[in-house]
């Protein structure tokens, strides 16, 4: 039995106080505290082995290169990633989905080739595509969803044409928790050869994921929504792309030898990884991992499926709350609204009470413009968080309905 | 009544609370209150997008003075516009270009003005300091 008090005391910052009231932090999708042992990874690079990695030939540098190679070595066994070299070192998930959409349409694309995204997506899966639109001349498609806040995948077969290049869309939606079928679409892409890249920023810290058993072609996720720091993600492909890709940003480590008549590239993963990489941030995020996997993934599923379970359960006590997304698998988040209350109203009331939940559109216009409303209040969970704390969220939107009475 | 005298009567009015609910509860009484905002201004030309909340602001020049209305969809953000047209509204362009908004941080509402709260407020009160900078030119053009 595994006891979530202790692994919560873990967790310096939630111990503190917003407005001498506890804080209760249910914005966890944006981003996810950190353990300590992550806290203490980070500085201890800098205060025990901070060095340029893969460069310098004295004994730091090399200590620091390879506490930097173990972590992704870490990053690929955790997603079951077949090799190390197919687990590049981002930026976070935005710059993973920049990298594929501008070097995939460079290698891949001719103008009018298409990339089908969905409705469900953050504005992180569309903006990036629409770049290529504007500078590559290739066309976007968009997978519709159900009132639910599902993919209407009866509609996917006929958006695909033999000009389809790539499917890319995410695992599970930030703005809605809506876990999405990404087997079955992988596996109806790939009988047609079009390959699929998986935002994974929402499912990562929630879901195991094993991209092998998945069989997707790219996976992105970023560090600090997996209880790791900010500035660090990752982006699996599989080198039998990487290799044809072209480079998304160009300068050193990335190359083999360069010339003023010809530059050539160096092997994966270096050739996507252009100048200092965050190696405190890597080495960090692996600890966060090591911290995850000693819970184990199996009992953190648990437990957030009891706290979204509890959650529904309480705030569908509430009158004139209504659910926004009722998909039938979801994970990690509550979105909702509260009779005639605009979300943001009941952000700041709640902010008051010390409670941290985000209102608007979570950078997912297309979804709320599809439900027709301006926003959500959206409370989202990790395994630190307390039946007691979705108490204190029910109690303050029974408060934030009476000022409003 | 000048605007130093009008922001003195606004802090004077907040001093009375003294917790966060009972000024919310007064912003939304304040928000409830603004009278209606005239159909024909909901246009794009007078919205100002935030990123959170939607604020709506008109003004026109009546016998000198610039006369503001404006609407949010946000019934505490309404209320801060309720406020600012208050403060600002019927007096001369060169008095809202000079005057310093103290009153937002006496009362502590310097935190929806910040920045980083995308809301539109920030962005309002600039305009309101736009429309005034026009109105100014075109009087002085007269």
């Amino acid at each position: 039995m595994i006891n979530f008090d202790n692994i919560r005391a873990e967790f310096p910052i939630l111990s503190r106080q917003i407005y001498n009231k506890p804080l209760v932090y249910l914005d966890n999708a944006a981003t996810t505290q950190k353990p300590r042992c992550v806290i203490d990874a980070e500085a201890l690079v800098y205060q025990t082995i901070n060095s340029n990695i893969h460069r310098g030939v004295h004994h730091l540098s090399n200590l620091c290169t390879e506490a930097y190679e173990n972590a992704r070595k870490t990053i690929a066994r955790f997603i079951h990633a077949p090799h190390d070299h197919e687990v590049l070192l981002t930026r976070g998930t935005t710059e993973s989905i920049n990298l594929v959409a501008y070097s995939f349409a460079h290698s891949f694309m001719q103008a009018g080739d298409e990339v089908i995204v969905s409705q469900l997506e953050h504005h992180s899966n569309i903006v990036p595509w629409q770049l290529m639109e504007q500078t590559r001349g290739i066309v976007l498609k968009v997978i519709p969803i159900t009132n639910e806040g599902e993919l209407d995948l009866s509609l996917l077969p006929a958006l695909i044409t033999p000009k389809t290049k790539l499917i890319s869309v995410a695992h599970v939606s930030n703005a809605l928790g809506t876990i999405n079928p990404v087997k079955d679409i992988i596996h109806l892409a790939h009988a047609r050869n079009i390959a699929v890249m998986i935002d994974g920023a929402q499912a990562i810290q929630h879901i195991t994921v094993d991209v092998q058993d998945l069989d997707c072609d790219f996976y992105a996720f970023s560090g600090h929504k997996l209880y790791g720091p900010t500035g660090i993600g990752v982006l699996y492909g599989k080198e039998k792309y990487l290799n044809q890709m072209i480079p998304y940003q160009g300068g050193g480590e990335m190359i083999q030898n360069v010339s003023f008549t010809k530059t050539t590239f160096n092997e994966l993963p270096y050739k996507f990884e252009a100048g200092t990489p965050n190696y405190a941030g890597a080495i960090a995020l692996a600890a966060a991992i090591d911290f995850i996997e000693n819970i184990g993934m199996k009992n953190l599923e648990e437990k957030e499926h009891q706290l979204l379970d509890y959650a529904h359960q309480q705030l569908a006590l509430i009158p004139g709350l209504r659910f926004i997304g009722t998909a039938k698998n979801k994970s990690g988040v509550v979105s909702f609204l509260v009779d005639n209350i605009h979300p943001y109203d009941m952000g700041m009331m709640l902010d008051k009470m010390g409670i941290a939940v985000r209102t608007g559109h979570h950078c997912a216009q297309p979804v709320m413009d599809r439900l027709g409303i301006p926003g959500t209040v959206r409370a989202s969970f990790a395994f630190y968080n307390t039946n007691n704390e979705i108490d204190l969220l029910k109690a303050g939107i029974l408060k934030v309905k009476q000022l409003f009475a | 009544m000048d605007i130093r005298r009008i922001q003195d009567d606004v802090v004077e009015e907040f001093a009375a609370f003294d917790d966060w609910m009972d000024k919310y509860s007064y912003l939304i009484e304040l928000g409830n209150a603004l009278d209606n905002f005239d159909e024909q201004h909901r246009t794009e030309q007078h919205l100002i997008e935030g990123c959170q909340s939607r604020v709506w602001l008109h003004a026109q020049l009546t016998d000198g003075k610039v006369v503001y209305t404006g609407d949010s969809d946000a019934i505490i953000v309404k209320g801060i516009v309720a406020l600012l047209i208050r403060v600002l509204t019927n007096q001369a362009p060169q008095d809202i270009l000079d005057c310093d908004l103290y009153f937002i941080d006496a009362i502590g509402l310097k935190e929806h003005l910040s920045p980083t709260r995308s809301n539109g407020l920030v962005a309002m009160v600039k305009q309101m300091k736009l429309y005034a900078l026009a109105f100014k030119t075109q009087l002085s053009g007269k």
